[in-house]
Parts: structure tokens; C-alpha cells; sequence
């Protein structure tokens, strides 16, 4: 940069520069077209990809769900088309302001917004979530007509869950409900999230969640271009959804519906079976519940009322709770005896009235004894005494061994989630159920309680039926079950649940048979004689009585005992004796004498499903009736 | 001139004071530009007629005016741009958060614009007026005439035109003889200080950390060209969008109008600063090919022109108007492929806007002026 130089010297310099500027030139656009080499042959796969990804969205087609019926066709759960309304608190400004506006022109309970309170708390802000449902054509109307005005509120055509039957087998359909997290965490690790979306209820309980994946079918897509805004262009392809198969039950509604109606407003149970299938005629649990109720989300007062309900109707009693047996483990206890050898069927003891074991005194319920007993007398009158010295001499290990084929104190298997697993009396079980040494220790006079049916015996009505059933299908138990078929709701094709036989217990048919005509003696002149007048079918039947409350050795006198503390009363039976179409057990909780309150409802019982005898008061012929699928696809 | 309108004296006249190769590189980048505006905004094809014949006269007239008068207006425009300048910073409308347009009448306009022709013109005037006695001073002087309009831009804040004006002003100084013992530091601690940017990019990205001198939207911007997974919703979408759009495109691209990206509004600006990835992905690396070509061969053109060049005032003038369509081309590629910050930098000659393509015609204008009048001005 010296001051003086030639033109010369400066024109060199200048196109030494240019040249340098040359250089600088092809060195960058290299590097672009580098650049272009790597983006659009090295990655091309990669960008190619995203650039699908960015044009194509798949909308699910949300499949119809299944139907539910009874093993006459008629429809215990269903689906309607309704519109309803639905907010997405994250699009609405003023979710308060915005409710108050729309009950201008709806329709909106404060049980609605209690509602719509809740399912906000438990989903997340960008759900669209409902404000009210079963909207009339109407108020549908009047929305349309305003709609501009309400931002993040949508009308969307949806599917509804119906249980046409209200209250009854409730606790057998269950219901469905919106899908919370748990259930979000469940369907993620069964891999079943692509056939979940669009879908926002699932089944909670009952049926409706044994059979989920039955019942909720295949969920279809549409494969749409969209722009940058998310709206569809146009459709690519289109994979229609399978609706979900139709549940045909073994469970007879009618039956139910008399059950139903004969426990009143008492609490109780009754399970009937099929002994040759392990079927579920009818699985009653009192009270119920109204399962529409749950499925939009339970409103928070419906919800208080059914859960701090002493009652507990949510409860399902029939496979939740485990009761003492009482007086109807006598026929298990007494083929056991025959069965072991322990005892003969020509048998006879004198019953003092009392038997003593270890310093304590345990009484008959009839002073001064029942005379000379053998085994078909000890279960006609339910001689107390002859099963305190059975239970004694077979000790403990052999009595629970004997019942434990029969399923006593084990989760039958049934098709149904939350079954409880009852106990069946062994110095095992007392040592893991008690943690410290002198609790774990076994006592001979447990033995004596748990021979009538008493002590630390717990089964629940599904645990007694389903015994009972395996013993008068003469040793076969089969698996207890609710449903019959699977019903293909597109092309109809049945699937058989096929009975499953779990185990044939070695039984002799002798034994068998005389047990079988002791029960039939109970309801010709035992205990069960009175409620079994006059029937025109031979029933075998035991009537039970479990203590609640232990009167330690004072006399139990009914009217003095508050009502939650009197005993339960159970009974039960099956018919026809020869060739057993149906075997059940009937609980009432705080019934009292089981003769009195459980076995003229299991006459009921019978009397319809042997003879289609319907007590006064209830239609023969349900108004429902059979009703067909509803096929149409529904896309969200 | 004859008064009939004979047609091939017209086209005689017409083309006498063009540069052919330069004229016909300027035609197949109009067409090329026609055609994929074509697919990117067919709305737009009456208008970028309009500002396309608007822009070829420009750089006719341009090319009409001997380079004795541009070196005589060059100093009246640069003052007339400042003045414009100082009158943004005054009254200047604000749009999207810049103070960049003014309002005259019925239209408004952009003075930095201006620069960008008045910037090259008025240092390789002044090297010219110190020819054979040009000193550091000298350097020193012209480094102020540049500077004063380049902050004033970057004020408003426009960083994409100041960076422009910026490097043409730099070109005429590079062109004029500034010592390498200059540049080459500065040039090293630009490379440095770019790669420990991008090396510490984790860091000195993180959100409360102010980068001095510079505003938000200019730190987020290279923050986004680090990372553009890091505002995908955001300024990254931009970045994001337009890769995919080129490396989807392959090796001959989706087929004209066939670009998903561009058609379902995936890209952003696809008819003015993202054009080039409307192009790439409808055309593919073939596409993105022949548009580097062109470009190369302009700008050889234009170095010839400069190499050739009789006075140091018109030497001056065609280097730096060469490497300013460069530097052009070169930005806004850079950015649409995401290795360059977005700054907002036209693809020179294809994007839509009227204004970006007058300024860059006029610059073509200028290097046919000097090109057709280097004989008669030679000594």
C-alpha cells in the first residue's frame, strides 16, 4: 500500500484479486452443492420420509362395539347415535363464561358441570371432553345456528354405550367408561395403542372388561393428505374398520330379573350353573347399581351415593365376597367322609346333643341331640355333632385335601376380572396368612368349627355353586363361565366358548348317589321342606347358616340382635335330582336361618327355569325383546 | 434513430447497449424463475411480469449510462441515501418489529435498498478520485463511508441488508488493494469465532444468556441454525420444512408442481426468500444444479467485465457488483439448505419482489455500461 505505484503494478494486483475472488467464489458454491449432494442423495431416503410423514395423516375409524345378550338374544348393552356436546378447555378462553353462554341455549345441569369438573381433573387440557350428552334435535339446532360464537366447542356425532337393562346383571355386564391413565398405561403395554386411537372409552368392569378385546373390534383408518393447518386435502386410502364381535351369554336375563326381583331389598347373592357345562345361568348381586350411570363419566353425586353406601352396590357379592358356608359344607364334609373311608354309608352314632374337644363344650342347635345319626340322617336335619367328630377324626390336612379339587378357597377362573379367592382352612394357610408363631400354630378345635362350615371357612356364592355343581355332575368341575358365544358382527359366524373341564375328582358313584338323595331328602323332610312344598320336580337341596357375629356360647335369639349382626342365611340346590340342569347357591347376608329367607328364592329360581313359572309381577315376555346390531361405522 | 418503427432497428437499438452474455444469462434466469413460479404462486405470474419487464428496462437504462456519469452521481445518491436513512430512523413505519419502510405519497419504499447501489458506487468513486496516491488513510476514509450506512441498517435492525451493504462496500476496499495483513486476522477470527458458536452452541443458546451487540431475534436466529429441533414449532419450523423440501426432492426432483411441501403450505416464503427450495424439491439436485451454473457463469461474466475494465472506478465497480451477486446467491442458499443463519436474503434474480430485483438488474445494468464503454474510456 505504498503511495506511488504504475498502473501497471495496480491492474496486476487487481486481477491477482479477482482471481483470489474467483477462487473464493467456486470453493463456496462448492460447499452448496455439497451441501445439496448430502441433503438429496445421502439423506434423500431420510428427507423423502419426513416429507410422507409431514403429507399424510392416518384418522382413525373408531369401530362399533360389540353387543352383549343374554342366551335368549335379548340385548343387555348396546349402542345408540346421539350428538353431544364437547369442550376443549385448552381452545376456550372462559371455560365459565362459555358454559354460562351455552346453557343459553342448551340444556346444562349443575351435575353436568360437576361432571365436566371431573374429567377435566383427570385428562389432559387439549382433550376434548363432553359438557352434555344426548343432546334433543332441538337444542342441536339452536347450537348450529350460534356456533361462531363458541370457539373449542364442537357437536360431535358419537356412539354411545346403552344398557338396556338398567340395574339388572349389572355387576355381570360392568360398564365402560372414558379411558383414564391406568388404562392408557395397560393398552400401551399390551402393544394395543394404534388400535385405540380415536377411541376414548373402555370397558371398566364386568364383562365389558373381561371381553375388551372382543367387544371393541378393529379400529380402521383413513389415510388423508393435509396441509400445514392439519386440514384434510383429499383421502389416499381408506382401511375400514371391523366392528367388534357380539358377546352372546350363557346367563338367562328372565332368570336373573326373578332373582332380581326375590332378594327385594335384601343384600345377597345367588350363582346358578349348568353342572354339565360350568355355564353361568344367572349371577345376582344385591343391590345393584344402573351401569349408564358410569359411561360418561359418573356425575360426582351419583357417584357419592353409590360408593358411601353402606349397601355397597357396587359390590359384586357373587365372586367379591367370601362367606362362611355354614351348614351347606355338610354334604362336601360328608362325601369327603365316605370318600376317605373315614365313615361308611351304614354309619350310625348317637348325638348326645353336644361333642367335647379340648375343654370346650360344642353344642347342637337342638337340645338334647338328634338321637341316632347316619350320614343320609346327618344332612336331612343337619346334625351339628356328627360333623364335630367327622371333622375331628378326618383332622384338618385330609378335609382340606378332599375339598380342594372342588375349587373351594381358589379363583374358579370365571370370565370375569376381580374375583376373590376365598379360604379353605389348612395349617398352611393359617401360617402365611399370620405373622406371628403363636398365631401361625394350627388348633384341633379349629378343626371342629371349620367341619360345619364355620371358623376361618370363607367362599364366595360362585365358589359354593360352582362345587356343588361338580358334585352332582358326578366329580366333573367345570370351568364357570358367562359366555357362550362370540358372534362375528359382520359375517355372524359363532365362535363356541367350549365348556372347559377342569378336573374329574376320583368320586364312587355310590357315594355320590347317596349324598345326592340326602339333599333331596332335606327338601322332602328336612330343612327345606317348606320351601320345597308342592314341587313337581325332585330337588336336592342344604340350607346354611353362617354366624356373623360369635356369641360366645349364649343362645342366639334373632329379634335381639342388631340386623347387620345376624347370621347369613344360605341355601342350595340343584334339580332335576337325577339328571341336574342346574345347581346353585343363594346368599342372603343377614337372613338368618338359611330355610327362611335363601331357599324360597332358590324355589323361585327353579320353579322358572324347570317349568317357566313366573311369579306374579313380572312380565313373561320382556318388551325389549331381541334387537339387531347397529352396523353402522362411526368415524371420530 | 429512424422514425419509422422498423422492427430490427428497434431490436438494433434495444440491444445495442447490452452485453450478450450477460443478457442472455439474465433471460434464462428470468424463465427459469417464470417456471417455478409457475408451480410456487401462479397468483403472483401477472406480477412478476410487471416487476421482470420493470427490471429489464432498469438495467437497460442502466446499461445506457456511460460510467463518467455514474462516477458523477455516485456521491449525490449516497448522500440522498443517508439523508433517507436518518428520515426511516425519524418516521420510519414499523413493521414486524422493524423500522425499515418509508412512506412517500402513495407508495412506500426501503432506503436501505438504496445502499446497496450507492454503497459500491461512491468508494470505487472516492478510490478513483485518489488514484495513484491511495494511502492506509485512504482505507480509513472509505471504511467510515461504509460503516455509517451499515449501522444505521443494522439499527433498524435489517440484518440481511446490512450484511449485504456491508459486503459491497468491503469488495470495493478488497478490489482497491486493502492489505491482506488486514483481512486475513479478521478472516481467522471470524472462523474461529463462527466455529466456537457452533461449538458452544448448547451453551451460550441457553435462554437468560444476552449476546453482546446483538438483538434477540438475531440470537435466536443462529441458535435455530444450530439446532433447528430446538423451536420446531417456531423459527426452526422454517429451517426444518425447507431441508426436507430439498432432500426430498433427490436426485430429479418430485416433478414440476408436484412438491408436497410447497403445495400443502409445509413452506414457508416459498415464493420470496424460499423459493430456492420450491425448485430443489420440484427439480432435485439437477434443479439445484443449473441455477449454480448460472450463477457461476454470471459472475465469471461479471469478472471478465471487472478484469477488463479500463478505469479503476469501473474496475472497482464490476468486482464488487460481481461478488455482491455472489454474495447474494450464496446467503440464500446457504440458508434455505440450513448451513447460514436466515437472514433474509433474496435468491438474486428468481425470488419475488420488485425492489431486491430493480437494485440487482440495475447492477447488471452497470456492468454492461461498463463493459460496451471500456474502448472509448481506454487511454
Amino acid at each position: 500500500m505504498t503511495a506511488v505505484r504504475t498502473p501497471e503494478q495496480d491492474l496486476a494486483r487487481f486481477r491477482a484479486r479477482l482471481a483470489v475472488a474467483g477462487v473464493v467464489v467456486f470453493v463456496c458454491f462448492g460447499l452448496l452443492v455439497a451441501r445439496f449432494f448430502y441433503l438429496q442423495v445421502v439423506r434423500y431416503d431420510y428427507y423423502s420420509t419426513r416429507a410422507e410423514d409431514n403429507r399424510i395423516s392416518l384418522v382413525p375409524i373408531v369401530p362399533n362395539r360389540g353387543l352383549i345378550t343374554d342366551r335368549n338374544g335379548t340385548v343387555l348393552a348396546r349402542n345408540y347415535s346421539a350428538y353431544t356436546l364437547e369442550i376443549t378447555p385448552s381452545k376456550v378462553a372462559d371455560l365459565d363464561a362459555t358454559i354460562e353462554a351455552l346453557s343459553q341455549l342448551v340444556d346444562i345441569q349443575p351435575k353436568d358441570r360437576r361432571r365436566l369438573k371431573k374429567l377435566m381433573d383427570e385428562s389432559k387440557s387439549f382433550e376434548s371432553l363432553p359438557i352434555r350428552n344426548r343432546l334433543s334435535d332441538e337444542e342441536v339446532a339452536r347450537f348450529i345456528a350460534q356456533r361462531y360464537r363458541f370457539p373449542g366447542v364442537e357437536l360431535k356425532a358419537r356412539l354411545f354405550r346403552d344398557y338396556p337393562m338398567g340395574s339388572f346383571a349389572s355387576h355381570v355386564i360392568g360398564y365402560i367408561g372414558r379411558i383414564n391413565d391406568k388404562d392408557l398405561a395397560r393398552i400401551e403395554e399390551s402393544d394395543e395403542a394404534a388400535n385405540y386411537r380415536g377411541t376414548d372409552h373402555i370397558g371398566k368392569s364386568g364383562l365389558e372388561k373381561s371381553y375388551e378385546t372382543a367387544l371393541h373390534g378393529l379400529t380402521g383408518f383413513e389415510e388423508v393428505e393435509v396441509d400445514s393447518g392439519g386440514r384434510a386435502v383429499r383421502l389416499l386410502r381408506r382401511t375400514p374398520a371391523v366392528p367388534g364381535n357380539n358377546v352372546v351369554l350363557t346367563l338367562d336375563l328372565k332368570l336373573q330379573e326373578i332373582v332380581e326381583k326375590a332378594f327385594g331389598n335384601r343384600r345377597g347373592a345367588l350363582v346358578a350353573i349348568e353342572p354339565a357345562t360350568g355355564g353361568v345361568l344367572a349371577m345376582v348381586s344385591t343391590p345393584t347399581f344402573d351401569p349408564n350411570l358410569f359411561v360418561d363419566g359418573i356425575a360426582p353425586p351419583d357417584w357419592d351415593q353409590l360408593n358411601t353406601n353402606p349397601d355397597k352396590p357396587l359390590l359384586n357379592r357373587a365372586i367379591y365376597s367370601a362367606y362362611p358356608p355354614g351348614s351347606t359344607f355338610k354334604p362336601f364334609m360328608a362325601l369327603g367322609a365316605l370318600t376317605t373311608g373315614k365313615r361308611t354309608p351304614g354309619y350310625v352314632m348317637g348325638d348326645p346333643g353336644y361333642f367335647n374337644y379340648g375343654g370346650h363344650r360344642f353344642m347342637d342347635d337342638k337340645v338334647g341331640g338328634h338321637g341316632s345319626v347316619d350320614i343320609y340322617k346327618s344332612i336331612v336335619v343337619s346334625c351339628n355333632t356328627f360333623y364335630y367328630v367327622l371333622a375331628n377324626d378326618m383332622g384338618i390336612d385330609a378335609i382340606a385335601n378332599f375339598l380342594r379339587p372342588f375349587g373351594f378357597g381358589q379363583r374358579s377362573g370365571i370370565d370375569l376380572p376381580g374375583e376373590a379367592t376365598g379360604v379353605l382352612p389348612s395349617p398352611e394357610w393359617k401360617k402365611q396368612r399370620f405373622k406371628r408363631p403363636e398365631q401361625q400354630k394350627w388348633f384341633g378345635g379349629e378343626t371342629i368349627s371349620v367341619g360345619i362350615g364355620q371358623g376361618y371357612n370363607a367362599y364366595t356364592p360362585l365358589q359354593v355353586a360352582s362345587a356343588l355343581g361338580a358334585l352332582v355332575n358326578d366329580g366333573v368341575l367345570y370351568r364357570p363361565h358367562l359366555a357362550r358365544y362370540v358372534v362375528d358382527a359382520k359375517t355372524g359366524a359363532r365362535r363356541t366358548i367350549e365348556p372347559q373341564p377342569l378336573r374329574t375328582i376320583p368320586l364312587k358313584q355310590a357315594h355320590i348317589d347317596l349324598i345326592k338323595r340326602a339333599m333331596v331328602g332335606v327338601n322332602k323332610a328336612g330343612t327345606g321342606a317348606r320351601a320345597f312344598a308342592g314341587a313337581p320336580y325332585e330337588v336336592g337341596g342344604k340350607t346354611g347358616t353362617a354366624q356373623v357375629f360369635s356369641l360366645k356360647g349364649a343362645k342366639y335369639v334373632e329379634g335381639r340382635l342388631a340386623e347387620r349382626l345376624r347370621d347369613h342365611s344360605w341355601f342350595i340346590a340343584f334339580a332335576p335330582a337325577d339328571k341336574p340342569k342346574i345347581a346353585l347357591a343363594v346368599l342372603v347376608e343377614n337372613g338368618g336361618f338359611g330355610a327362611q329367607s335363601a331357599a324360597p328364592i332358590a324355589r323361585q329360581a327353579l320353579d322358572y327355569y324347570l317349568l317357566g313359572k313366573v311369579p306374579a309381577g313380572i312380565a313373561p315376555e320382556d318388551p325389549a325383546g331381541v334387537e339387531s346390531a347397529d352396523d353402522e361405522e362411526h368415524a371420530h | 434513430m429512424s422514425p419509422r418503427l422498423d422492427p430490427r432497428t428497434w431490436l438494433r437499438y434495444l440491444l445495442a447497449p447490452m452485453d450478450g452474455p450477460l443478457l442472455l444469462l439474465m433471460l434464462a434466469l428470468a424463465g427459469y424463475a417464470g417456471i417455478v413460479m409457475v408451480s410456487a404462486s401462479p397468483e403472483r405470474l401477472p406480477l412478476v411480469a410487471v416487476n421482470t419487464s420493470i427490471a429489464f428496462t432498469s438495467m437497460w437504462i442502466a446499461a445506457k449510462i456511460p460510467p463518467q456519469r455514474m462516477m458523477s452521481i455516485a456521491l449525490p445518491l449516497y448522500g440522498l441515501g443517508l439523508l433517507l436513512l436518518v428520515a426511516v430512523a425519524l418516521f420510519g413505519e414499523i413493521s414486524k418489529g422493524a423500522q425499515r419502510w418509508l412512506h412517500i405519497g402513495v407508495t412506500r419504499i426501503q432506503p436501505s435498498e438504496l445502499m446497496k447501489i450507492a454503497m459500491p458506487l461512491t468508494l470505487a468513486w472516492y478510490f478513483q478520485t485518489r488514484e495513484g496516491m491511495i494511502r492506509g488513510r485512504d482505507f480509513l476514509i472509505a471504511g467510515a463511508l461504509l460503516a455509517v450506512p451499515v449501522l444505521m441498517i443494522a439499527k433498524q435492525p435489517d440484518l440481511g441488508t446490512s450484511i449485504l451493504v456491508a459486503a459491497s462496500g468491503f469488495f470495493v476496499l478488497f478490489f482497491a488493494g486493502l492489505s491482506w495483513k488486514l483481512i486475513l486476522p479478521v478472516a481467522i477470527v471470524g472462523v474461529v469465532g463462527i466455529g466456537s458458536i457452533v461449538a458452544t452452541g448448547d451453551i451460550i443458546c441457553k435462554p437468560g444468556v444476552e449476546w453482546p451487540g446483538l438483538r434477540e431475534y438475531q440470537k435466536h436466529r443462529v441458535c435455530t441454525l444450530l439446532d433447528p429441533t430446538s423451536d420446531p414449532l417456531g423459527k426452526g419450523f422454517h429451517i426444518i420444512q425447507s431441508t426436507i423440501a430439498i432432500g426430498s426432492g433427490g436426485m430429479t426432483g418430485k416433478g414440476w408442481g408436484a412438491g408436497t411441501q410447497t403445495h400443502l403450505d409445509f413452506l414457508p416464503e416459498r415464493h420470496t426468500d424460499f423459493i430456492f427450495a420450491v425448485m430443489t424439491e420440484e427439480f432435485g439436485l439437477a434443479g439445484a444444479l443449473l441455477v449454480v451454473v448460472l450463477y457461476i457463469l454470471l459472475i465469471l461474466r461479471g469478472l471478465f467485465i471487472a478484469a477488463g475494465a479500463p478505469t479503476l472506478f469501473s474496475r472497482l465497480l464490476a468486482g464488487a457488483l460481481t461478488l455482491i451477486f455472489f454474495t447474494y446467491a450464496f446467503v440464500n442458499m446457504g440458508m434455505v439448505s440450513g448451513i447460514l443463519p436466515v437472514v433474509g436474503v433474496p435468491l438474486p434474480f428468481v425470488s419475488y419482489g420488485g425492489t431486491a430485483l430493480v437494485t440487482l438488474c440495475l447492477g447488471v445494468g452497470m456492468l454492461m455500461s461498463i463493459q460496451r464503454h471500456r474502448r472509448r474510456v481506454g487511454t
